[in-house]
């Protein structure tokens, strides 16, 4: 085991946690039951998968660190997500497309890692694949039912789309964990998920009758543990309990 | 002769026992159903006295798996199998394929229409006419894609109007 196999995993957790925890704010103030359900439901999907996957990791590391350890005890600075998961959820439209750009992205990294010589890696893989396909068809039917809606929808959604296209760039922005992880066919170099994740999401978007924002500058450091403002004041509510009574037990 | 049961406390374990027990183990949100029904009871194995029973999570989040994972000690150790391991299993990943036609006719019976088999064919598993489970039309329509658990979509009949849960196919 190398560290960067811990890394890697782990931070696919990290993407999973942070997601799953700015989804959860939403149970109870969704805009219909139905949509508060389902909203919840893809949030513990996605704190389910974080769970696996920090177990996973915990074990490659060999320590007595455990996925609570991970989730609970670690500073902003160590966690290596991706920028997008941890911004606000915004309006009901910022959060579904976000969702929708995510969901794309690890759909097609799930569907690939399927194959990941590390088997417990490829089963966590092959379970979040199927799940994720639902994910993408609900946040993907809400993006062109918003897109293609009334005017404050659509404007609404491509204010949305405009803020969160800068930090698309960096779900493909491989670093050395990536390339190390892709060459030992553990992992896999995002790069490589680009053009399927562009051809897609362009045509949802055109359904949609949303403008795709023009490439420019793309936000970045997740990954390296360089986030948002907005990051430590989620780990503040996400940490606190187990910050302030260290090992509580339900 | 007569041969005095053993107590409870010495019984030595037989696989066929143990999933007679494990049969009274249902799962917590849809209770019409065991975990073997379910297809998340994958394996009993015993060694050196010691009970391990393999189950596979059915959704990665589902928040029945802990109280499953309960309800499996609680039951071994009322029918006095003092030493019980219970080892999760991910692959291969839980697909509704595995629930027994069995399974299917209850779920049917209680309201539920059975996920529709084929989970490796994409079309069955985003959606092919759902027949509805009271009047069996296939004039229905998806509500939403999640229902009262992570497992179902709620649907809605136009024949009988009555409105049901499908459990979607995985």
């Amino acid at each position: 085991m190398s560290s960067a196999h811990f890394e890697y995993v782990q931070r696919l957790g990290d993407n999973a946690l942070i997601l799953g925890q700015r989804l959860s704010a939403w149970c109870g103030h969704s805009p219909f039951l139905e949509e508060d359900i389902a909203m919840a439901n893809t949030a513990l999907d996605l704190i389910g998968r974080a769970r696996m996957l920090y177990t996973h990791a915990a074990q490659l590391e060999g320590s007595d660190r455990d996925e609570d350890a991970l989730a609970y005890g670690r500073d902003e600075r160590q966690f290596g997500n991706f920028l997008i998961c941890e911004l606000p959820n915004g309006d009901y439209a910022f959060t579904l497309l976000r969702q929708y750009l995510v969901d794309v992205y690890h759909h097609q990294l799930f569907l690939a890692l399927g194959t990941s010589s590390d088997p417990t890696l490829a089963a966590i893989a092959a379970k979040a694949v199927k799940e994720t396909a639902y994910h993408v068809r609900r946040s993907g039917d809400w993006v062109v039912r918003l897109g293609d809606g009334t005017q404050q929808s659509h404007s609404r959604c491509q204010l949305a789309l405009d803020e969160l296209w800068a930090y698309t760039g960096e779900l493909f922005a491989g670093d050395g964990i990536d390339q190390a992880m892709a060459a030992q066919g553990i992992g896999v170099d995002p790069a490589q998920l680009a053009p399927a994740w562009s051809e897609t999401v362009a045509n949802q978007l055109k359904q949609a009758t949303l403008q795709q924002p023009r490439d420019e500058w793309q936000a970045g450091g997740g990954r390296a543990g360089l986030h948002t403002e907005h990051m430590g004041h989620l780990l503040a509510e996400l940490q606190f309990m187990q910050r302030a009574y260290p090992g509580l037990k339900w | 002769m007569v041969v005095a049961s053993a107590p409870p406390d010495t019984l030595a374990p037989s696989v066929q026992a143990v999933r007679a027990v494990l049969d009274a183990v249902c799962d917590p949100e849809i209770p019409i159903l065991t975990i073997a029904d379910l297809g998340v009871l994958r394996d009993v194995r015993i060694a050196a006295g010691c009970v391990t029973v393999v189950i596979t999570p059915t959704y990665s989040g589902c928040p029945a798996m802990h109280a499953i994972d309960q309800d499996i000690r609680a039951a071994l150790a009322a029918a006095g199998y003092g030493e019980v391991r219970i080892e999760t299993e991910l692959a291969p990943a839980w697909s509704t394929d595995q629930m027994s036609a069995a399974a299917h006719a209850k779920l049917r019976s209680v309201g539920i229409a059975p996920p529709a088999h084929g989970a490796h064919d994409k079309r069955a598993l985003l959606g092919r006419k759902v027949p509805c489970p009271r009047c069996a039309s296939l004039e229905t329509e998806r509500i939403s894609e999640f229902g009262s658990t992570a497992c179902k979509a709620l649907y809605r009949c136009r024949s009988c109007l009555e409105p049901f849960d499908y459990f979607k196919c995985l």
